[in-house]
């Protein structure tokens, strides 16, 4: 069953479609990616999922009824263009916010010091925001997104300004939190922590669906008859009738090999023929990234 | 409902805990309550020495009686004395200064000089130009041979004082003061000017702060955008508030403080208490001209002065002029924090605001410029309409309301002014909820007014 769905949804600025008759079902559970190049309309959709703006047509439900404004209690947002109010302490400010997510003050401090403690800035309680670092305020944005232990969570590019360390931990945050039954919508334009992180995808364009499935599902399709294989030794393969070869290279030992198949043939029948020419260490299906169907889908639509 | 009280006090407090608002706020009253105390003290003590001046030259025996000596002035008249001399020798004699008289200062009013270190004060010179006029025209009226003269003189001598009484419709009569009514429709309406355009002021700041500063996407995930500006613009309302009530509370406090200070040195308290019996009895001593009551006279001119404006100004109607005032200063603080809120959320910094300025300003300067006309001439057109008109009625209205205003006048204007800040209020939340989120592009009038008419 899906936690939230959009069906059909329209939103026009002027004359300028925005939207254009998109659904979305995010799984319960599941982190699900929303992808899309720059106005593609991403950003409505996700200001239409937390209220802010609402659609000219179409519906939303969150777990299986209409959205209520109430709602926005149980989703947490942190947004593209996001920030906190300089002159105000990182403490107070992370109580404020957790007070118009509806916390009363007194439960909003008991969850806010597990979580400061939790990620290393109990000593920040007291600190001006503008004495902190770009990095240190995402961690403050992420623990007053997730404080109020929202059942959506909704997070916009939330590993730009983290160092490989930071954005590690916040990545493991975001796995515990899907652990613990929260489902996540998480967009982004960096592919690889898409493959990383997300089980299923919707890619938007122009206001339009354009791809959408699991992710894993999306790669075994845009596959095309591609392998990778790899021998022990210094192996050479030449192309034949059944498949061409598209790259080779020899390191360390062991030799690697890209083949397309050029007639339709079952791994079996191309693994039997390469094994007369050596040792096979590893074979697999080569999927395509996230990175390249992105770019082929987009560009083959415009 | 909630989470507005939670915007309201964030708003409210970090503003309050500021260290300019709170120096403004015990500044500000010090330097309110030098205004009003000082000229007081300036009036009561301006060079209350005693003093002693030499007059002579030829003139000095023909006016020996016409200057007489004051409760601070002694004239020493010194025929004889060289000038010369006395120009060297009269600060060691213990003289202020030289009254020089010529002879024929009747036909040349300018042959008397008065020569001093210091700069005379004026009621000085009015004392010794009031007498010796007065005492060369009495010789020139002797000269015309008139019987009786000095009695006749003595019955026509009449000082006319303008009494201004208002009276209602049902005759009932109550004393004013033009120059009362003048101050505080000057202070009502120069204060709502003030505080509408600075605490509006504020409220766009703090609209673009929370843009620039990308915190405002994060808060409209939590609260409706109306919310989010109403809790801004009542919080700064009550910061205003407060600090307004401070003002007034410190200044009263330290003129207060000055007052039993100063006062009670000079023995004034008792004199003032006085004055609204010689007042009174004044007035009923008028038809039968007879001399006023001698505890009049001994009262300190300026001060009884000073006690009958503070008495016609208790006849003004206090309780109408507070209520339309914080009618109208709630009213109009609204109506333009919420252009202001429109105005802060449709740019990307300060500086855009420029162009917005002006025409939300020229509707406020030009409500102050009517409002100071409308002290000349109260019952003008132009102050009847520009006391309707909302944008301009908080100022023009407080400044009329001293002079008098028909009740249903005030009441229709309260009704517009109702209905307009509720319209622009509605305008300005959808303008708002748009220009919040929006980056990055050139603001317009054009592009605020297609912000209005998008959807939720």
């Amino acid at each position: 069953m899906s936690l939230f769905e959009a069906r059909n949804v329209t939103k026009l600025f002027g004359s300028f479609k925005a939207l254009d008759n998109v659904s979305v079902s995010v799984p319960e559970q599941c982190i699900y990616g929303l992808l899309g190049p720059n106005g593609a309309g991403k950003t409505t959709l996700i200001r239409i999922i937390n209220q802010i703006t609402g659609p000219d047509t179409g519906e939303l439900l969150l777990n299986g009824r209409k959205l209520i404004p109430e709602d926005v209690m149980s989703i947490g947002y942190l947004p593209e263009e996001r920030g906190l109010y300089r002159k105000m302490k990182v403490g107070e400010q992370a109580l404020y916010f957790a007070q118009l997510k509806g916390l009363s003050r007194t439960e909003a401090m008991r969850r806010l010091k597990y979580w400061f403690k939790k990620l290393d800035m109990v000593d920040w309680w007291g600190k001006k925001v503008e004495e902190l670092s770009k990095g240190m305020q995402q961690k403050v944005q992420f623990i007053t997104t997730i404080l109020h232990e929202p059942k959506l969570i909704i997070f916009d590019e939330p590993f730009t300004g983290f160092d490989p360390v930071n954005a590690n931990t916040i990545k493991n945050e975001i796995l515990f939190l899907r652990e613990r039954g929260a489902t996540i919508i998480f967009s982004t334009h960096n592919m690889g922590s898409v493959e990383e992180l997300c089980n299923n995808i919707t890619l938007i364009n122009k206001g339009k669906t354009i791809l959408e499935g699991s992710v894993d599902e999306i790669r075994r399709n845009w596959a095309a008859n591609e392998y990778d294989i790899v021998f022990s030794g210094n192996v050479k393969i030449e192309g034949n009738g059944q498949y061409t070869v598209l790259k080779q290279e020899f390191d360390d030992e062991r030799s690697t090999v890209r083949l397309k198949t050029t007639v339709s043939m079952g791994t079996n029948e191309i693994l039997s023929n390469l094994i007369k020419s050596g040792t096979v260490v590893s074979f697999n299906q080569a999927l395509p990234s996230m990175n390249e169907i992105f770019i082929r889908v987009v560009e083959s639509k415009n | 409902m909630n989470k507005i009280s939670v915007i309201i006090k964030r708003e409210y407090v970090t503003r309050v805990r500021k260290k300019s608002f709170i120096i403004m706020t015990l500044l500000a009253p010090v330097l309110m309550a030098a205004m009003i105390v000082l000229p007081t003290l300036l009036m009561l003590n301006n060079d209350k020495q005693f003093k002693k001046i030499a007059v002579t030259g030829g003139g000095s025996v023909i006016y020996r009686n016409a200057i007489t000596n004051t409760k601070d002035v002694e004239y020493v008249f010194l025929e004889n004395a060289n000038l010369n001399d006395l120009k060297n020798n009269y600060l060691k004699a213990g003289y202020y200064g030289i009254l020089n008289i010529s002879p024929e200062l009747a036909n040349t009013p300018n042959a008397i000089q008065l020569f001093s270190k210091k700069q005379p004060p004026i009621d000085l010179l009015e004392h010794i130009e009031g007498s010796l006029e007065k005492e060369i025209e009495r010789q020139k009226l002797l000269g015309y041979n008139i019987k009786d003269l000095d009695d006749i003189l003595k019955s026509i001598r009449t000082k006319v004082s303008v009494q201004t009484i208002k009276i209602d419709e049902s005759g009932k009569a109550t004393e004013t003061s033009t120059g009362i009514a003048m101050a505080v429709a000057y202070i009502g309406g120069f204060l709502m000017y003030m505080l509408v355009f600075m605490f509006g002021a504020q409220v766009m700041r703090g609209v673009i702060e929370e843009k620039i500063s990308r915190v405002v996407e994060v808060i409209v995930s939590s609260v409706k955008p109306v919310q989010l500006m109403m809790g801004k613009i009542v919080g700064i309302a009550l910061v205003g508030l407060t600090q307004f009530l401070i003002w007034i509370f410190l200044t009263a406090a330290i003129v207060g403080i000055v007052k039993i200070v100063v006062f009670s040195k000079s023995n004034v308290t008792q004199v003032t208490q006085m004055i609204p019996q010689s007042v009174l009895s004044n007035n009923q001593v008028q038809a039968s001209a007879t001399v006023p009551s001698t505890n009049a006279t001994q009262v300190n001119p300026q001060i009884a002065q000073f006690s009958k404006m503070l008495d016609n100004a208790m006849n003004q109607d206090w309780l109408l002029i507070i209520t339309s005032f914080i009618f109208y200063f709630i009213t109009g603080y609204l109506l333009y924090a919420s252009v202001f809120a429109a105005i802060g959320s449709a740019v990307d910094s300060e500086t855009e605001t420029q162009q917005f300025m002006l025409p939300v300003t020229i509707p406020i300067i030009l409500g102050l410029f009517v409002a100071m006309g409308t002290m000349q001439n109260p019952e003008s057109s132009i102050s009847f309409w520009f006391s309707m008109i909302p944008l301009t009625s908080p100022i023009v209205m407080m400044a009329r309301i001293p002079f008098g205003v028909p009740y249903w006048q005030i009441i229709l204007s309260m009704v517009i002014m109702i209905i307009t800040f509720l319209a622009f209020v509605w305008m300005a939340a959808k303008v708002y909820r748009t220009g919040i989120l929006m980056y990055g592009k050139k603001s317009s009038w054009k592009e605020m007014w297609k912000w209005l008419r998008y959807n939720g």
